[in-house]
């Protein structure tokens, strides 16, 4: 019997997915799995791929995948839905757009709940680019819940990110704010033949021009309508374009820097949490604090204090 | 930490009546399930493929064409070829009382007809998984 993490490296389907359950879960046979299969990891191209929903993002990236399939590229995909803050399941529904790809030996799909996750991301997401990459992905996608202005953890994950917007979605104050449009190594305006594209292009291409973040490179603004495959193989070549740049210019090797920290701080967070409410010997603690601020005995920061005081002794 | 239940829901075959098919994922989904669903025209290949990259515990199948004997008995043989033992398949849809034991007998763990409650299949998979 092999262990589960060469299994993975192998690039055995049930392995990977196997092992993503149990990072999700929490479960503490994935650590060690996850320690084993990380000198296998860096060496896929992680996209992120975020606009607001209904964009057309799951289409857009079945259609891509298409293209990288045909140079030979191996694909993983992680398509996140939000978990409902009510009951904590999940209706996982991008695969509906994607199950032609599913029958490709060289695709692999993940649906992922966030479980509680704000920004966009799921909290196991950055487990599952390691465990693609360590599996000889060599293009990882990660579409994000459909975003509203703000959901930008995607930035902390990709090295290459696409932000979608179609046309006729708000006046150009919109693209002004913070947030999603500040996030984009390339612009893409989907369902580009609708009417409006001409103004939406042009109030990207506004937004572009009074940016000076990067004086080498204008963020470039591509137009396709993924439903008729028109475009993508130009979105395809400047993906690629992009990836030599990043590679040129050691931007890449701050990428996967900054990724690394997000994982970190994410496994400590998930850890300290699980440690103050799911270990019992603390939940009852806690669940006490929380009546005794109910019934306006305690206030929360003295409730935190004492808390964080029993962890750091 | 709590294995948290998944579920695949998918349509083998033909027909194009997914409305059955939605409203047990969404009472899959308020039952704190995480529910993937695949939408219409499956076939038994497509469906198991997914289930092992989704690692489901359950394969939930709607069908009201008529074609359950073929099609539901379809994907728990391939489940068999494939060693596959840890992932329970229900099937739903417009089924004759009389197919019922030939279809268990064929693998299908539970089966749902037209007026069953949605918490009847939520039991019976909360106690039926098998991790």
């Amino acid at each position: 019997m092999k262990d589960i993490s060469s299994k993975v490296i192998e690039g055995d389907p049930r392995a990977i997915a196997r092992l993503i359950t149990l990072a999700e879960n929490n479960d503490p046979s994935a650590a060690n799995a996850m320690k084993e299969i990380h000198p296998y990891t860096g060496r896929a191209h992680v996209i992120g791929i975020t606009g607001v929903m209904g964009s057309g993002k799951s289409t857009l990236f079945s259609e891509l995948t298409r293209v990288f399939r045909k140079k030979g590229k191996k694909v993983g995909i992680i398509a996140i839905d939000p978990t409902s803050p009510f009951s904590g399941g999940a209706l996982l529904g991008d695969r509906i757009r994607m199950m032609e790809l599913a029958m490709d030996e060289g695709v692999f799909i993940r649906s992922l709940g966030t479980r509680g996750m704000l920004g966009g991301l799921a909290s196991s997401v950055y487990d599952v680019v390691e465990i693609f990459d360590a599996s000889g992905k060599d293009i990882i996608f990660v579409e994000t819940v459909g975003v509203g202005q703000a959901e930008v953890d995607v930035i902390k994950i990709a090295d290459t990110i696409l932000v979608i917007i179609v046309p006729g979605l708000g006046d150009s104050i919109q693209t002004l704010k913070a947030g999603i449009m500040e996030i984009a190594d390339i612009y893409v305006v989907n369902k580009a033949d609708r009417d409006g594209v001409e103004q939406t292009v042009a109030e990207i291409q506004s937004l572009v021009d009074i940016t000076c973040s990067d004086k080498n490179r204008k963020t470039p603004i591509l137009q396709t309508v993924a439903n008729d495959k028109k475009g993508i193989v130009e979105l395809v070549n400047e993906i690629e374009n992009y990836k030599k740049l990043l590679e040129k210019t050691k931007k890449l090797d701050a990428h996967r820097r900054q990724r690394y920290e997000a994982e970190l701080i994410e496994i400590i967070r998930k850890r300290l949490m699980n440690f103050i409410f799911d270990e019992s010997k603390f939940k009852d603690k806690v669940e006490s604090l929380i009546n005794q601020i109910s019934r306006k005995e305690v206030d929360p920061y003295t409730a935190a204090e004492e808390i964080l005081g029993k962890i750091l002794k | 930490m709590e294995h948290k239940i998944r579920v695949l829901v998918a349509k083998p075959g033909l027909d194009g009546h997914d409305r059955g098919a939605k409203v047990v994922a969404r009472a899959l989904r308020d039952a704190g399930m995480e529910v993937v669903y695949t939408g219409l025209h499956q076939t038994a290949e497509m469906i198991v493929e997914a289930a092992i990259q989704e690692d489901v515990d359950v394969i939930g199948l709607s069908l009201l064409s008529g074609a359950h004997m073929t099609l539901f008995i379809d994907v728990a043989d391939l489940l068999k070829k494939k060693n596959i033992d840890d992932v329970i398949v229900v099937g739903g849809g417009i089924i004759p009382e009389e197919d019922v034991p030939k279809l268990k007998k064929a693998g299908i763990a539970g089966v749902f007809g037209p007026g069953t409650p949605c918490d009847d299949i939520v039991d019976f998979i909360k106690k039926n998984v098998k991790r």
